[in-house]
């Protein structure tokens, strides 16, 4: 970065300039970023899928477990498969990206990994579907534009897993602070087996069944497909999960670098105490790091519901721990870092899930070994993981 | 009128005994300065002002209201402004954002007007607004932090070795944008390494020794002690 001394023209800039300066720096430039970060993340898997697809099309005598039936061409099943794999990659990329940042933000402040996360993301999939099934019982799921619909789904468990994950906080955190690190470490598996018994609790006293189907059938909108091009078509809800998570990542890169209170959070992060000294309330930053965190994981967790349409008290697991290796992946405490991690992982998964099936002696239920298989691979290479620590915190 | 004043104020890390009954006034508009060597507790001191370190006895008063159990922010939005020891800038925030944080508390057009008027102190800070605080030289460092002091607009100033590690000639000019602070009515408590020079800023003096004052007056008698001469102004 450089130094650009423009004070004089800045104080004297018209309203349209400014409002110019702004769009481009806060709405363009972080959009530009995240499609720069999905062809990287695009890109370098395609270019392995092909690799791999041409490698592995000719026999490898002696190595039975990479042997693809003969009768299929492995790289001509690749061509056909990329788009599909791609989009696909890109959807569960953008759900772990937005989880990852609940992680990432609350080490940030905290140097602390907040392993109930992945249980308020859980609660947010619940959220969800009680929105949806209370819509559907007020007869409202099939009149209500689907525009509505997502917006009550995902604002109500966004203020939902906002507050819970203050609580939790409040609760289970905070008067753990200055206890050697591993304290509220365990706190934290206390309160994701807390929280992923009580749903089930919750859910066995009311209706006696764990499984939570979305009635996304209800909702034409959201299953009429769109061709994007010859043989490659997808649904609605993918294009949802897609623009709902650029804009919360949009979103909070405005909040984090634009706001006060955002800035005031990356001052906390950096040194609390000297942060203090600016008559910034170090507690409150930390209860609104949390507040966001909670709310991006509750909305991840109503997009993984509209994706995979059934949720249960225990999805959260998974994926939390794949967004935890995208935080880490990304570097942990890094923003950006979070998105990009979530992206690659994404992609990882997808090009496995497409790509193990043609391999008898593996199967399809491989795919997550060799997803953090190429995590260990880069930590090896890269213990801050790819984009380090020093790098600017910007979405 | 006495701004700031503390009682026999005892303050632990643990099981050190850091601040051993330290009683110091600082009344409206004057320079005091803390001299001691490295260790006697003059960070603790300026610490336990502004609520980083807490007491185990004895009381900081500030305007008539005790501090004691006043968390930090508070402390500094009362009017206690802080600025600590090793600059402590925030690296990954550029310069602007610096600033800012000094004026979290109040609205951004304040904090416009503070900066103007920080800038014509410290002009190099305004050609770096836009770097990230971590790659400023150690001098603009410290003149950011101390410029970011003045953005909390402090009805009294805490400076904790404002001269460490510059070459002179920053330090002459530190020296002189401390006394042009006091001739603006700024109160100051300054704490520093180089006695001659915080002695020659001061209107008085304290002198602390393991935790303890042994010597508190006006600056001009400290000067001429035969003790603060051989001990901290390194004369025969
Ligand atoms: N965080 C801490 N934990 C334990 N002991 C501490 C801590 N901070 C300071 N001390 C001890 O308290 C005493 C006073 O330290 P302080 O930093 O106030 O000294 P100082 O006068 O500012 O010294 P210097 O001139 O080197 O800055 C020292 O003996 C120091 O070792
Ligand atoms: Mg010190």
């Amino acid at each position: 970065m450089t130094a650009v001394p423009n004070i004089a023209s800045s104080t004297q800039r018209s309203p349209l300039e400014a409002l110019g300066n702004w769009l481009l720096q806060y709405i363009l430039r972080p959009v530009l970023q995240i499609l720069l970060f999905v062809f990287i993340a695009g890109g370098s898997i395609s270019l392995l899928a092909l690799v791999v697809g041409f490698v592995l099309q000719t026999d490898w005598h002696g190595i039975d477990i990479l042997r693809v039936p003969a009768r299929i061409n492995l790289f001509e099943q690749v061509v056909r498969q990329l788009p599909n794999m791609l989009l696909d990659g890109i959807t569960i990329g953008f759900v772990y990206a937005v989880i990852a940042l609940g992680y990432t933000m609350v080490y940030g402040v905290l140097k602390f990994i907040n392993f109930a996360h992945s249980e308020i993301f859980m609660v947010g999939g619940v959220v969800g579907y009680e929105v949806m099934i209370r819509l559907r019982a007020a007869d409202m799921l099939s009149s209500l534009s689907p525009l509505v619909v997502i917006v009550l789904m995902i604002g109500v468990a966004m203020v939902i897993c906002g507050t819970l994950a203050t609580v939790v906080e409040r609760v289970a955190y905070k008067p753990l602070r200055g206890a050697p690190r591993l304290v509220p470490l365990i706190s934290a598996i206390g309160v994701s087996f807390f929280l992923t018994d009580f749903v089930r609790g919750f859910q066995a006293l009311n209706r006696n069944v764990f499984n939570m189907p979305y009635p996304t059938d209800q909702v034409t909108f959201f299953n009429e497909r769109i061709v994007l091009a010859q043989g490659v078509s997808t649904t609605n809800t993918t294009l949802i999960i897609i623009v709902s998570a650029i804009v919360m990542l949009v979103g909070l890169n405005y909040f984090v670098n634009a706001t006060k209170i955002g800035k005031g959070i990356r001052a906390v992060s950096q040194d609390q105490a000297t942060a203090s000294l600016m008559g910034i309330n170090v507690n409150l930053m930390i209860t609104i790091t949390f507040m966001v965190g909670g709310a991006l994981g509750g909305a991840a967790g109503v997009l993984y519901g509209l994706k995979t349409t059934n949720v249960t008290p225990y999805i959260g697991f998974i994926p939390g721990l794949k967004a935890f290796t995208a935080a880490v992946l990304g570097g942990i405490g890094n923003i950006t870092g979070a998105m990009l991690g979530g992206l690659l992982l994404g992609m990882l998964e997808a090009f496995f899930s497409a790509l193990l099936p043609y391999f008898p002696a593996l199967g399809l239920g491989y795919s997550d070994i060799f997803a953090f298989a190429v995590l260990i691979l880069v930590l090896l290479f890269r213990p801050t993981g790819l984009l380090g620590k020093k790098v600017d915190e910007k979405v | 009128m006495t701004l700031l004043k503390l009682e026999n104020v005892h303050t632990y890390y643990g099981h050190i005994h850091a601040l051993k009954g330290i009683s110091i006034e600082v009344n409206e508009g004057e320079v005091v300065t803390l001299i001691g060597a490295n260790g006697a507790g003059k960070s603790t001191t300026l610490r336990t002002i502004s609520g980083l370190a807490r007491p185990r006895a004895g009381t900081v008063t500030f305007q008539g209201t005790a501090l004691n159990n006043v968390p930090p922010h508070k402390i500094t939005r009362m009017g206690v402004g802080h600025v600590p020891e090793g600059r402590r800038i925030f690296p990954e925030l550029t310069v602007r954002e610096n600033l800012e944080m000094g004026g979290f508390s109040v609205s951004s057009r304040e904090v416009a007007e503070r900066m103007e008027r920080a800038f014509t102190l410290f002009p190099r800070v305004k050609e770096r607004l836009n770097q990230l605080g971590g790659t400023l030289s150690g001098g603009e460092q410290q003149m950011l932090a101390m410029a970011r002091g003045l953005l909390l607009n402090p009805r009294i100033l805490l400076l904790d070795e404002p001269s460490m590690g510059l070459a002179p000639v920053l330090v002459d000019q530190i020296f002189d944008i401390i006394q042009e602070l006091h001739a603006q009515g700024t109160t100051i408590l300054l704490v520093e390494q180089n006695a001659r020079m915080a002695l020659q800023v001061a209107d008085r003096g304290y002198i602390l020794q393991s935790g303890q004052i042994v010597m508190g007056d006006s600056a001009k008698v400290l000067q001429e002690s035969e003790v603060v001469r051989k001990a901290y102004l390194g004369e025969e």
